[in-house]
């Protein structure tokens, strides 16, 4: 056993232990979503009527066929198809581009009406409103720095693939970052019906 | 034994690069553990200057040597040091890296890479943290725990000192994620749970609640910075927000971290004591449960900070347990160094001495714990200086003491060179009295009703706050002269063999300091536990 040692487990170990991480990061504003929208119940209903749940919907496939793609390149990876692989990466990206320019439009939409954190639209509407509005721009933002992180390290990896540093016989990194990109995935499927579904369920 | 050039140096002079790249680019777990115990150092000096400025203001009523403006930004500062850059990473991220994978016969930890970017987090949290006391709006006067609404409004600069804090965070997680998945794939064959030393089992649930909590204080943080942003009121009651959440969403991190601070320390004193009673650990399994059971029930008492915030009683009720409940592991540990030295043939070297200094200081600390988790008790206590003074029982006198036990145990081994034991003794005895009547003396004037955080008291107060404050001269006049007598130590002390003090740990082993990759050509294999001192001998030195 040297310094230069391989230990496969062993990375997708530490990258588990990661993203116990990230789920506490978000359940953060989980917690702070939840105590509010019990707070304020009938502002959140009329808050999230007022969300696109159309491209919402669509986001939502978008990101679930992304990590579908993404899987499907490991298990090419894995049998050595180098090609299939590499084309079932940048499918991926494509994909998380797409969510990105459907969450840009969503947000420069409600934006233009004047609602984003700290306009002085938010700070006259009811205090539920605001904070229905805030967390949404706030836990979105966040999902999206990760989308935006996941298609770095995407981008990277296929680079890595191209080299051959990352192959058939070596291919955690790959598998590490589909760990990742499920987990941002998973959040979203916790984020979406959070803020465009549920809240609906409560009008008095 | 007048020889004082060392003609062997270790992984001091190996490496792949010579110079301060080899230092600033390095992966050697010893090296990195190295840059942390210099840098954090650094910080307890600084920190410690402003906890002096801090006494010297409260030696009279009135304005001594500091305004009320300048009092909060000193004592802000010195918490967020103490805590952020002092003592969570300090015997985790010094000590553990550079014995972590020697414990358990490994040559390095699982990902070398992340452990250094894990010292450029620190060093850059840092860097921001103290950029924050001479920038923007002043330095940050809202207290280490940024409780809101005061921290989404003041003009001084929060921004950065909670941007600091942020990415000390992320230095945290990394060391934490590393710690655990070394432990789980890269213990050396013949290394069973069972013979881990207990530092490792301590780094162990240590690392666990670097994990689990540090990620709630991430997105505390970001939101206190997204409040000073935008404004959006989630914590601002005036919009419909609520603060007490704040409070909840920070102790949720913050009191895991007092065991974050604590748990590694307990380690620390569990391999001096055996070695230096020449008898095995009483208890092991109990000793490394019960450090697990901390870091558990640990985590589920973090409201009793807030009895006095507002709360229902059924909650005060429940905290309250379960801050009782820590107590029993707690309890155990104390229990079972006791049983250790039991009968022991005991040396009272340096190293002992500061681990004894630990159990009786660390045991008031956790009995007036017990006065402050009480909630009766509390709304009295609540929010006078004797908390302080618990706190500093607990942390300073506990985890504090156990990194000064650390340094006189392990300095030999990292640097081939003792120091003078006459002089650490002289230091440790200034510092034990210094320490007791500084913050017993904080506790008393606590009792009798003195609230904390003001620069002015009553004049009451005054006579036990000048015994305090002499204390604090005590105190540091020792620090001073542990720090001095230690670094003529490293730099002309006496060579020392592998094994000085007779460990029975792997570390004893191998030369002080260890070669690069830690053991030779063949990986260790081991055959006996930890604290089997049989045949084990301390060199001559």
């Amino acid at each position: 056993m040297s310094i230069e040692h391989r230990d496969d487990t062993g990375a997708r170990f530490g990258m588990w232990l990661f993203l116990y991480t990230e789920v506490i990061l978000f359940s953060g504003l989980f917690v702070l979503f939840a105590m509010t929208q019990a707070r304020f119940p009938e502002h959140f209903a009329a808050a999230s009527a007022g969300l696109n749940t159309t491209i919402g919907t669509l986001n939502t496939f978008v990101l679930l066929t992304s990590s579908l793609t993404l899987s499907l390149s490991v298990t090419a990876l894995q049998l050595n198809k180098i090609r299939q692989s590499l084309l079932f990466c940048s499918g991926t990206v494509l994909l998380a581009v797409i969510f990105l320019v459907n969450k840009y439009f969503e947000w420069s939409t409600e934006i233009s009406h004047g609602i984003y954190p700290g306009s002085d639209h938010l700070a006259e509407s009811a205090p539920g409103t605001a904070a229905f509005f805030n967390l949404y721009f706030f836990t979105t933002g966040l999902h999206g720095l990760h989308i935006f992180i996941g298609i770095v390290l995407i981008l990277t990896v296929t680079g890595m693939i191209i080299r051959g540093k990352v192959s058939a016989e070596c291919p955690v990194l790959l598998v590490n970052s589909t760990l990742y990109w499920h987990l941002v995935d998973l959040i979203w499927i916790f984020v979406f019906p959070l803020f465009y579904l549920i809240p609906r369920g409560f009008h008095g | 034994m007048t020889e004082t050039t060392l003609n062997y140096s270790g992984f001091y002079t190996e490496g792949p690069r010579k110079g301060i790249l080899g230092w600033l680019l390095t992966t050697d777990h010893k090296r990195i553990g190295i840059l942390y115990l210099g840098c954090i150092v650094v910080m307890f000096l600084i920190a410690m200057v402003l906890g002096l400025a801090i006494r010297l203001e409260l030696i009279a009523p009135g304005k001594t040597i500091m305004g009320p403006q300048a009092y909060n930004a000193t004592f802000t500062v010195h918490g967020i040091i103490m805590i952020f850059l002092f003592i969570i990473p300090s015997i985790v991220a010094a000590f553990g890296n550079f014995l972590l994978p020697i414990h358990i016969g490994a040559r390095d930890v699982s990902f070398p890479k992340l452990n250094l970017l894990s010292w450029y987090c620190y060093v850059a949290g840092g860097l921001l943290a103290i950029a924050s006391i001479f920038t923007g709006g002043g330095a940050p006067d809202t207290g280490w725990t940024f409780y809101v609404p005061f921290s989404t409004q003041t003009t001084t600069n929060v921004n950065l000192a909670v941007l600091g804090a942020f990415i000390l965070g992320f230095s945290s997680i990394l060391t934490g994620i590393n710690f655990v998945t070394t432990i789980h794939r890269l213990r050396a064959k013949g290394m069973t749970w069972g013979r881990l030393p207990m530092f490792v089992w301590t780094l162990y649930a240590t690392a666990w609640i670097q994990i689990l909590a540090t990620p709630m204080l991430g997105i505390t943080l970001v939101l206190v910075f997204l409040e000073r942003i935008f404004g959006a009121g989630l914590f601002d009651a005036a919009r419909g927000g609520d603060p007490i959440l704040y409070q909840h969403l920070f102790w949720i991190y913050s009191h895991p971290a007092v065991y974050i601070m604590i748990l590694p320390g307990m380690g620390v004193v569990s391999e001096i004591i055996p070695t230096f009673a020449r008898k095995p650990l009483f208890g092991y399994w109990a000793m490394a449960i019960s450090s697990l059971a901390i870091a558990f029930a640990g985590s589920l008492v973090w409201a009793h900070h807030m009895y006095a915030s507002g709360m229902s009683d059924l909650a005060v009720l429940v905290f309250s347990f379960l801050t009782f409940i820590v107590a029993i592991p707690s309890a155990i540990k104390v229990f079972n160094w006791i049983s250790t030295l039991y009968k022991g043939s005991i040396e009272l070297a340096p190293p002992m001495l500061f681990a004894l200094a630990f159990i009786f200081q660390f045991a008031i600390g956790g009995l007036g714990g017990l006065a402050l988790g009480a909630a009766a008790s509390d709304v009295h206590l609540h929010d006078t200086s004797f908390v302080v003074g618990h706190f500093h029982y607990t942390m300073f006198g506990g985890a504090g003491f156990a990194f000064f036990a650390a340094l006189h145990f392990w300095l030999p081994k990292f640097t081939g060179r003792m120091y003078r034991h006459k002089p650490a003794v002289i230091a440790w005895g200034l510092m034990f009295v210094g320490f007791n009547v500084l913050y017993m003396s904080m506790q008393a004037v606590g009792i009798q009703g003195m609230p904390r955080r003001y620069y002015d008291y009553l004049p009451e107060f005054q006579a036990l706050n000048l015994v305090a404050t002499v204390g604090s001269w005590i105190l540091a006049a020792g620090i001073l002269l542990m720090f001095y007598n230690l670094w003529q130590g490293i730099r002309r002390g006496r060579p020392v063999g592998n094994n000085p003090w007779g460990g029975a740990t792997l570390e004893w082993q191998i030369p002080s300091p260890p070669p690069l990759e830690n053991f030779g050509a063949e990986d260790p294999v081991v055959t006996k536990g930890p604290y089997d001192y049989k045949g084990v001998v301390a060199d001559e030195y």
